[in-house]
C-alpha cells in the first residue's frame, strides 16, 4: 500500500495493515513544554462561535430543542447539505440541513420517537409512521421477547436504564482510519475479510457476520456519498492536517447520523491527527494560528451534535448529553509521553471558544504526564470545570496505549473492542427485595421469586446476608437475559454499520453492566452489622422502614470496616454475573456509574437501613453519601479508590467537588495541590475522577438566577452538562453534594 | 500514648505547604474572641486516638503528599498535649513525612521542646500587637509566645507566622506593621500570612450554646488583605 498523500511519514506496519496505533507509534513527535504556544481565538472563530452562541440560546428559550425535521429518517444521506456558515467554515458537515436541527432515529424504537417529537409540540410524519409499521424496530424485537419477570423487574426500577427502546450506543469508531486509509481502501479490505469469512462452514454466527460485512460496506460506500455531498472526496487518505480533520469528521458525522446511540464517543483522536499538523506546520502550510483554528472549528462542530430524547430519558441522563468522549494525553507502552501539542488545542477551546460540556473531554492521567502539561490541566479544570480524569497507568495494563473511553469510563481499546452496553441494578433495592421475600417495597407487588420475608424484629448481618444471595442469583440471571435480549434484536434490527465498519471485523466484545447505589447498600450492611437496625412493617407486613440506633462506620472515611463490605459487595454481584452466559460470548463487564439517574433510582427505592429516607436521591456513580464523610477530601477518595478495577473494569465513576479556597490561597497553590490530589489518588488505584472547583453559592445563585451564570458548566457523574439543562430536582440533588471546604 | 482529638481532615491545604493531614486536637488554654474552633476548647470532649492508629490514617494518605506535603497537628493547642503530639511527630519522622505544628506557642516550654525536635516547620500567630490586648482577647500571655518563637528560632525551625485580621479589633495599619516588624524580629521567618476573619463559625458556637464575642464585627474581605500585603510589601 502506498499513497502520495503519506508523503513524510515514516514507515511501519501501518502500511502494510489497517494499524493504526502503529502509525501513532512510528510519527507523532511527544511534546513536553507548557501552554505558551498556543494561539488565542482568530476573528472568523469568533464571529462563528457567536452565531452558534445565538442558537444555543433560541434552543434553551424554545424549550431544549430548536427544531425537529419530522419527515425524513436519519440517516448518511437523507439530508442536504447543511452549513452553519458555508462560506466561514473550515470544517463542514451536520447531522441535518441546518445547525441544530433534530432529525428523528426511530430505528431504535418508534414509540420513543413519537413521545420525543410529541414532548416538543411536533408530529412524527404520516409517511415514516406507515413505513415503520412494515418495520421491526430494535424496541419491537425485545419486547416480543421479553418475559413477564424481565417486565417486573424494569417496572420495579431493580434494573432501570436498559438500552431497550433507543440506540444502545457506547460504541466507538475508529474514527481515524478514514483520515488516514481513505474509504477505498477500507472498503477493500472488508472485502478481503468477507471472502474469508465465505471459505468457513455456514453456522449461524457465520452468516450473521457476512451479513454485517455486507452492510459495513454498503455504510462505506454511504459515507463516500455522504462526503460527495459537501463536495468532497473521501476515497483516498487525507492529505492536509485540515483533511484529516475533515475526513475524521465525516467518519463521526456518518455514525451519529445513522445511529442516536446514548453515547457516541469520539475516541482518541488529538495526538493522531497532531501527526498531520506537525508535518503541515514542517511544511509551512499552516501556521500555529491556523492549527488552532483548525481545531476551533471542529470542537464547534461537535457542540452543534444533537440527538432527540424524550423527557423521560432526560430524567435519567440530564442535559441533552451526546457523550462526545475524547481522550486526551497519556503514556505510550514505550514510557514515552503521547501528549502531544495538539493535546493542548483542544483542551485549549475551553478557552477561545468558551466552556462547555461537550466535547467530553477526558485527560488520561498518568505519572509520567510531563510536569508542565500536569499543571496546565489543574489550570483548565480550575477555570472550567469541564473535563475529568482517568488513570491511564491503571487501564494501560489492560488495554494498551490506544485505547479510548466510551461514555464516561469505559475503556475501549480503539476499533478493536465494542461493548454491549446495559444499564445498572439497584443494589439497594436488592437488599430491601430480600427483607421482603421478593415484594418490592414500594408496590408490595411480588417481583421476584417468592421466598420466606425476613423475619423477626432486628437485622442479623449473617441472616441478612443469606437471604441477598439468593436473590442475587435472581438479579444477576434476569439482568443477563434482559442483555442478552436486547442486544441480540439491536445488531438485527439496529446494528451501527458506520461504526462497526470502522472496527477490525475480528472484534472483541464486553458486556457491560452496571451497580447503582453502592454507597446505600455498604452503609446499610454496616449499619446492620455495627449499629443496631430495627425493622418497621406496614399493615400488609412489608418492610417499609427501619429505625437505627448506635453509630455505624460510613463509607467514605477511609474505614476498612465499611470499605471492606462495598468491595466485597462488588466482588459478589460480578462473579454473580459472570455465572450467567453472555450473547456472542461477550465478556462481562462492571461499572458504577450513574450518570444522573441516581436521582430517579432513589425515587424509586424505599427507606433504606442507612436512614436514607424513601425517595431520596443515591450519592452518583462511587462516591460516599453526601455528608457522611466526616474526615475531608482524601479519606473519601481512598474509599473509593479501594473498589478493585478488577471487579470493574467498565470504571468506577468519582465526581469531587471542592470549593476553590479549600485548595489554596493562591492560584499556583491551587494547581499544584488539585495535581498532588490526582497523583494521589490514581497512585491508590482510582480510576476515574470528575473534578469541580467551585463554591456552593456560585451554584445557589445560578439555581435562582439562572441569568447570571448561563455558561455555567459542571461535572456531575463521567460527563460534564450545562448546569440550566439539569432539571430543578437535579440542580438540588447536584447541590446538596459534599462539597470539601476548609475547617 | 493516647491523645484526645477533636477531628482529622484528611485534606487541608491551606495549613502548610501542599496538601495535608490535619489533624485538630481538642482542648485549649487560650480564649481568643475571635475564634473559630470554640467546639475544641474543651479538654474533656473529643476522642481518644493512640499515635499509632493516628500515625496509620495518615499514612493512608500519604500518596497525596507530594514533594511539599505532610501533616499539620492544629487544635485546639496542640501544645496541651505535647507528649502525644511529640510522639506522633517522633514517629511520622521515622517514616519520613513533613511535620508542622500549628500553635499559639503558649504553655510548657520544655514540652514545646520536645515537640520541636521532630518539627519540620512552625505556624504561629502574634495575634495582637501589645501585651495588653493580648491578654484581654486572648486570656493568656504574650511572652509565652515571644519565648516559644525565640525558641524556635535557636532550633533553627522555619516559621510561618500568620495573622488573622478582624476588621474593627486588630486591622489598624500600625498594629499590622507592628506585628509584621515583631515577626520579622526572628531570623527563621520564613513567610508573613495575612489570613480574613469569617464568621463561618457562627453556628458552632450556636450550637454549643455559648455568645460569640465577635459576632458584630464584619468579615474581612480579600481585597482588605491585599491592601495591607501591599502595605507591607512597599516597607
Amino acid at each position: 500500500m502506498n499513497y502520495s498523500e503519506w508523503n513524510g511519514f515514516n514507515e511501519g506496519n501501518w502500511k502494510n495493515e489497517i494499524d493504526v496505533r502503529n502509525f501513532i507509534q512510528t510519527n507523532y513527535t511527544p511534546y513536553e513544554g507548557n501552554e505558551a504556544f498556543l494561539a488565542g481565538p482568530t476573528e472568523r472563530t469568533k464571529k462563528l462561535m457567536k452565531k452558534l452562541n445565538h442558537l444555543f440560546l433560541l434552543e434553551q428559550e424554545f424549550g431544549g430543542v430548536l427544531d425537529i425535521d419530522t419527515q425524513t429518517v436519519s440517516s448518511l444521506t437523507n439530508y442536504q447539505p447543511g452549513y452553519l456558515d458555508k462560506e466561514q467554515e473550515i470544517i463542514v458537515g451536520l447531522q441535518t440541513d441546518r445547525p441544530l436541527k433534530r432529525g428523528v432515529n426511530p430505528f431504535g424504537g418508534l414509540n420513543m420517537t413519537k413521545n420525543a417529537c410529541e414532548a416538543y409540540g411536533y408530529k412524527i410524519s404520516n409517511k415514516i409512521e406507515t413505513e415503520f409499521q412494515y418495520r421491526t424496530t430494535h424496541n419491537d424485537g425485545v419486547f416480543r421477547v421479553y418475559t413477564d419477570e424481565i417486565k417486573a423487574a424494569r417496572k420495579s426500577g431493580i434494573i432501570t436504564g436498559l438500552p431497550d427502546a433507543y440506540g444502545r450506543g457506547r460504541i466507538i469508531g475508529d474514527y481515524r482510519r478514514v483520515a488516514l486509509y481513505g474509504i477505498d481502501l477500507l472498503i477493500n479490505e472488508k472485502k478481503k475479510d468477507k471472502q474469508e469469512l465465505g471459505r468457513r462452514d455456514m453456522d449461524v454466527d457465520n452468516i450473521r457476520r457476512l451479513e454485517e460485512l455486507y452492510q459495513q460496506i454498503n455504510f462505506l460506500n454511504k459515507l463516500k456519498e455522504m462526503a460527495n455531498m459537501y463536495g468532497i472526496d473521501i476515497s483516498n487518505p487525507a492529505a492536509t492536517a485540515k483533511e484529516a480533520v475533515q475526513w475524521l469528521y465525516f467518519g463521526y458525522l456518518g455514525s451519529i447520523k445513522e445511529q442516536n446511540g446514548a453515547a457516541m464517543s469520539l475516541g482518541r483522536v488529538s495526538t493522531f491527527l497532531d501527526i498531520y499538523f506537525e508535518r503541515d506546520l514542517k511544511d509551512n502550510i499552516i501556521t500555529e494560528e491556523q492549527a488552532q483554528e483548525i481545531v476551533d472549528d471542529f470542537v464547534m462542530k461537535l457542540r452543534m451534535a444533537r440527538h432527540l430524547r424524550t423527557p423521560a430519558y432526560n430524567e435519567l441522563f440530564a442535559g441533552d448529553p451526546m457523550w462526545i468522549t475524547e481522550a486526551v494525553g497519556g503514556t505510550g507502552e514505550d514510557g514515552r509521553t503521547l501528549v502531544t501539542k495538539n493535546s493542548y488545542r483542544i483542551l485549549h477551546t475551553l478557552y477561545n471558544l468558551g466552556p462547555s460540556a461537550e466535547p467530553n473531554l477526558t485527560v488520561l492521567w498518568s505519572d509520567k504526564l510531563p510536569q508542565s502539561f500536569m499543571r496546565y490541566i489543574a489550570k483548565v479544570s480550575c477555570d472550567t470545570d469541564a473535563i475529568q480524569y482517568e488513570n491511564d497507568d491503571l487501564m494501560r495494563s489492560s488495554f494498551g496505549d490506544d485505547y479510548a473511553i466510551a461514555c464516561c469510563v469505559s475503556a475501549m481499546r480503539v476499533g478493536k473492542d465494542m461493548q454491549f452496553f446495559g444499564a445498572r441494578s439497584n443494589l439497594p433495592k436488592l437488599l430491601l427485595m430480600s427483607l421482603n421475600g421478593g415484594r418490592d417495597e414500594m408496590s408490595g407487588d411480588q417481583t421476584a421469586p417468592e421466598q420466606r420475608p425476613y423475619e423477626g424484629e432486628y437485622l442479623e448481618y449473617e441472616k441478612v446476608l443469606e437471604g441477598m444471595a439468593f436473590y442475587r442469583e435472581w438479579l444477576a440471571r434476569t439482568y443477563v437475559n434482559a442483555m442478552n435480549i436486547i442486544h441480540y434484536m439491536h445488531d438485527k434490527y439496529a446494528y451501527e454499520k458506520t461504526q462497526m465498519a470502522l472496527h477490525d471485523t475480528d472484534v472483541h466484545r464486553f458486556m457491560a453492566f452496571g451497580i447503582a447505589g453502592l454507597s446505600v447498600l455498604a452503609d446499610s450492611l454496616s449499619a446492620i452489622k455495627y449499629g443496631k437496625v430495627k425493622v418497621i412493617r406496614n399493615n400488609t407486613g412489608l418492610i417499609t422502614g427501619f429505625e437505627i440506633t448506635g453509630e455505624y462506620p460510613a463509607y467514605g472515611n477511609d474505614d476498612d470496616r465499611v470499605d471492606s463490605i462495598a468491595q466485597e459487595q462488588v466482588q459478589l454481584f460480578f462473579e454473580a454475573l459472570k455465572r450467567n452466559k453472555t450473547y456472542r460470548d461477550a465478556e462481562h463487564t462492571l461499572s458504577i456509574l450513574t450518570i444522573t439517574s441516581n436521582v430517579v433510582y432513589g425515587k424509586k427505592t424505599g427507606a433504606t437501613p442507612d436512614g436514607r429516607g424513601a425517595g431520596v436521591p443515591f450519592a452518583p456513580g462511587a462516591n460516599p453519601m453526601h455528608g457522611r464523610e466526616k474526615n475531608g477530601a482524601l479519606a473519601s477518595l481512598n474509599s473509593v479508590s479501594k473498589i478493585s478495577y478488577d471487579y470493574c473494569k467498565d470504571g468506577v465513576s468519582n465526581t469531587f467537588s471542592i470549593v476553590p479556597q479549600a485548595l489554596g490561597n493562591r492560584e499556583e497553590e491551587r494547581y499544584a495541590n488539585l495535581v498532588s490530589i490526582l497523583r494521589g489518588y490514581f497512585a491508590m488505584k482510582g480510576q476515574h475522577l470528575n473534578v469541580n472547583v467551585l463554591n456552593r453559592a456560585t451554584l445557589m445563585e445560578a439555581y435562582e438566577h439562572p441569568e447570571k451564570h448561563p455558561n455555567l458548566t459542571i461535572r456531575v457523574s463521567g460527563y460534564a452538562v450545562n448546569f440550566h439543562k439539569l432539571s430543578k430536582l437535579q440542580q438540588r440533588e447536584v447541590m446538596a453534594r459534599t462539597f470539601h471546604e476548609v475547617m | 500514648m493516647n491523645g484526645r482529638i477533636h477531628s482529622f481532615q484528611s485534606m487541608g491545604a491551606v495549613d502548610g505547604p501542599g496538601l495535608r493531614y490535619v489533624v485538630f486536637m481538642q482542648g485549649c488554654n487560650l480564649r481568643c474572641v475571635y475564634c473559630h474552633n470554640p467546639d475544641t476548647w474543651n479538654l474533656l470532649r473529643g476522642k481518644e486516638y493512640s499515635a499509632d492508629e493516628v500515625v496509620k490514617k495518615i499514612l493512608n494518605c500519604r500518596s497525596y503528599f507530594g514533594k511539599e506535603g505532610g501533616v499539620t497537628v492544629s487544635g485546639g493547642e496542640p501544645l496541651l498535649q505535647w507528649e502525644f503530639t511529640a510522639s506522633l511527630f517522633e514517629r511520622l519522622k521515622q517514616e519520613g513525612i513533613h511535620t508542622a505544628l500549628d500553635t499559639s506557642g503558649t504553655g510548657n516550654l520544655q514540652g514545646a521542646k520536645e515537640v520541636l525536635r521532630f518539627t519540620d516547620l512552625v505556624l504561629c500567630d502574634l495575634k495582637f500587637s501589645t501585651k495588653e490586648e493580648y491578654c484581654r482577647y486572648c486570656k493568656a500571655d504574650m511572652i509565652e509566645v515571644l519565648n516559644f518563637m525565640k525558641l524556635t528560632e535557636q532550633m533553627d525551625i522555619p516559621l510561618w507566622v500568620r495573622h488573622v485580621i478582624v476588621p474593627g479589633l486588630n486591622n489598624s495599619t500600625e498594629a499590622i506593621k507592628s506585628i509584621a516588624a515583631t515577626a520579622g524580629l526572628f531570623t527563621n521567618l520564613k513567610r508573613l500570612e495575612l489570613l480574613p476573619f469569617k464568621k463561618l463559625c457562627v453556628s458552632k458556637y450556636e450550637a454549643l450554646g455559648i455568645p460569640f464575642p465577635c459576632s458584630d464585627y464584619d468579615e474581612c474581605s480579600s481585597s482588605e488583605i491585599d491592601d495591607f500585603l501591599s502595605v507591607l510589601g512597599s516597607d
